[in-house]
């Protein structure tokens, strides 16, 4: 069966972000970029069962600028067999990205779309659960788990309160939570041959699709600043300050 | 406007993040309708019609809704939400599963986890694992928002008198289906509803180890939490991971044990009240959070902590 792995750019997770001055956004200048982190497990999944026999095709897939090719190389190199990119400068928001995937799963029709929980930067936790929406196409959420048998997937979710298993039909939507497996790192000779995989370029206008944003994001700041605290010299001195001073024991 | 919030509950009685987000949708203002789709969920519904400020509950009770199924419930949630001005959910992993799927059933954006109300169309949320604060607005004639429970003070559980009405609309997608579930068993407070969470982090060096951290958290009434390292490491289970992708902790009293402090478990616990640290790294980033740092060995000092209350 084809899989389909949606990928994200985004800032690196090493990095402390900090608003502009002015408000009007993240400072992203000179920022390392990346390969969201639970995009990354996505990919790894859909390699671990392209090496299990139950995949054929993995299609990797990125929204955004034309920088977000890297992305789509760094993706082939770790096993996907070829890219699409749907090339925008405007700001995507995640049911405009799922929109956007809907078209790309009837152009590929994969059995199976696999994306991360959420990506760091946005912090949203929606693009999956929008796509399985509009696809009509069942959901596996936070997978820690992911097991194929016909035409079926079996998915272990990681839920509040423990875990949770669930059985959907084919296909299916998964996205993925950070135990689910561990990313695998490309090695040159595979970084060199991702360059010769195929990745075509497509448009929002060329998949029919209206990305204008819903959600006007007035001024970022950042966070309140926490006092500076202090250090306290041992077990008897902590106790003390917390019940006379801080009054919280 | 008119306001739909989907309950958290376990069909037997509603979960505390619902109050939180009762609180959340008195701050947008406007008539509260709870709605509890479940299977054998009267007893949630009564107790939702106790809750202070509650209008009226829609008990949706039919088996396509027992365990709450994403596929299915979503599908309620848009046929009964097209008459209201407002969709809530609390963030937790139901509210974060079928509330996007809903969104996108009505053709609107989703505002995920605001902390705060600025106005009737704008809200402010944590992006970049809490290091940025985005004030957004939305657009969309039906804002659906999922609300980040300890950034709202709960309503009371009583004191409510709203009237509970059926609902019969069954939707079963017939996509998915419930297997098991393992819930995690635990005698000690909520981890994200404690006034007092005891976590530790890689440095507990094992599973073993956490007895520590649970003689001390009993003798405080406290939940106890983890670094991500110590879930991964496999010390603790997954439920207990406290950070941007686990729970969204804020007691008035947060212990870090040999918690280095990541961006990302700084993400989940940052809006603690008192925050303690012990760790015997000196540089360590969380003695930057830590109102109270103490550079020890933890096996040290957890122990006569343990003794000294």
């Amino acid at each position: 069966m084809k899989v389909l792995v949606a990928v994200k750019r985004v800032v690196d997770y090493n990095v402390k972000v900090r608003p502009k001055s002015d408000g009007t956004g993240v400072d992203l200048n000179n920022v390392k970029m990346a390969i969201n982190p639970f995009c990354e497990i996505a990919i790894e999944e859909a390699v671990r069962l392209k090496e299990k026999g139950v995949v054929t095709e993995i299609v990797a897939v990125s929204i955004g600028a034309k920088v977000c090719q890297e992305q789509i190389r760094t993706a082939l190199a770790l096993g996907a067999d070829r890219g699409i990119l749907v090339e925008t400068d405007v700001e995507v928001q995640p049911l405009a990205i799922a929109k956007l995937l809907k078209a790309v799963v009837e152009k590929e029709e994969p059995k199976m779309v696999i994306l991360g929980k959420q990506a760091i930067d946005g912090d949203n936790n929606q693009t999956g659960q929008m796509l399985a929406a509009l696809t009509g196409m069942s959901q596996g959420t936070f997978a820690s788990e992911v097991v194929v048998e016909g035409d079926s997937v079996t998915v272990t979710r990681e839920v509040d309160t423990g875990s949770q298993v669930v059985k959907l039909a084919l296909p299916a939507v998964v996205t993925t939570d950070l135990r689910l497996n561990e990313p695998r790192y490309a090695s040159l000779p595979n970084i060199m041959k991702a360059k010769k995989k195929p990745l075509d370029t497509m448009t929002p206008e060329d998949l029919g699709v209206d990305v204008t944003p819903r959600v006007t994001t007035l001024k970022v700041e950042p966070p309140a600043e926490r006092q500076a605290g202090i250090k306290v010299a041992d077990v008897a001195e902590l106790v003390d300050k917390l019940k006379n001073e801080a009054k919280v024991i | 406007m008119s306001i739909l919030i989907l309950a958290e509950h376990d069909n037997a009685s509603i979960k505390g993040a619902t109050l939180n987000t009762v609180a959340a949708a008195k701050a947008i203002g406007g008539d509260i309708t709870v709605l509890v789709a479940g299977e054998g969920c009267g007893a949630a519904a009564e107790a939702a019609a106790k809750i202070e400020g509650v209008g009226k509950v829609l008990c949706a009770d039919n088996a396509a809704y027992g365990h709450q199924l994403a596929e299915n419930v979503s599908l309620l949630v848009a046929e009964l939400g097209k008459d209201y001005g407002y969709i809530l959910a609390p963030a937790t992993t139901n509210g974060k599963n079928t509330l996007p799927r809903a969104a996108a059933l009505l053709d609107v954006a989703q505002i995920s986890e605001i902390i705060s109300v600025e106005s009737a169309d704008t809200f402010k949320r944590p992006i970049y694992a809490g290091n940025v604060i985005a004030t957004v607005q939305s657009s969309d004639a039906i804002k659906v928002i999922t609300v980040r429970a300890t950034a709202f003070d709960a309503v009371a559980a009583e004191g409510g008198s709203a009237s509970v009405e059926a609902v019969a609309s069954a939707h079963d997608a017939g996509n998915s289906s419930y297997v098991r579930e393992e819930v995690a068993k635990s005698d000690r407070p909520d981890l994200t509803a404690a006034s007092v969470v005891v976590s530790g982090g890689r440095g507990m060096q094992n599973g073993d180890n956490f007895a520590m951290l649970y003689s001390l958290a009993d003798k405080l009434g406290a939940a106890v939490g983890a670094s991500r390292a110590a879930v991964d490491a496999g010390f603790v289970p997954n439920d207990m991971q406290v950070g941007q992708t686990g729970k969204i902790v804020a007691p008035g009293l947060y212990i870090a044990v040999g918690i280095s402090g990541a961006i990302q478990h700084l993400a989940g616990m940052k809006d603690s009240k008192v925050i303690v640290a012990i760790n015997k790294d000196e540089d360590a980033p969380i003695f930057q959070v830590a109102d109270y740092g103490l550079v020890a060995d933890l096996f040290d000092a957890v122990p006569e902590l343990d003794s000294s209350l």
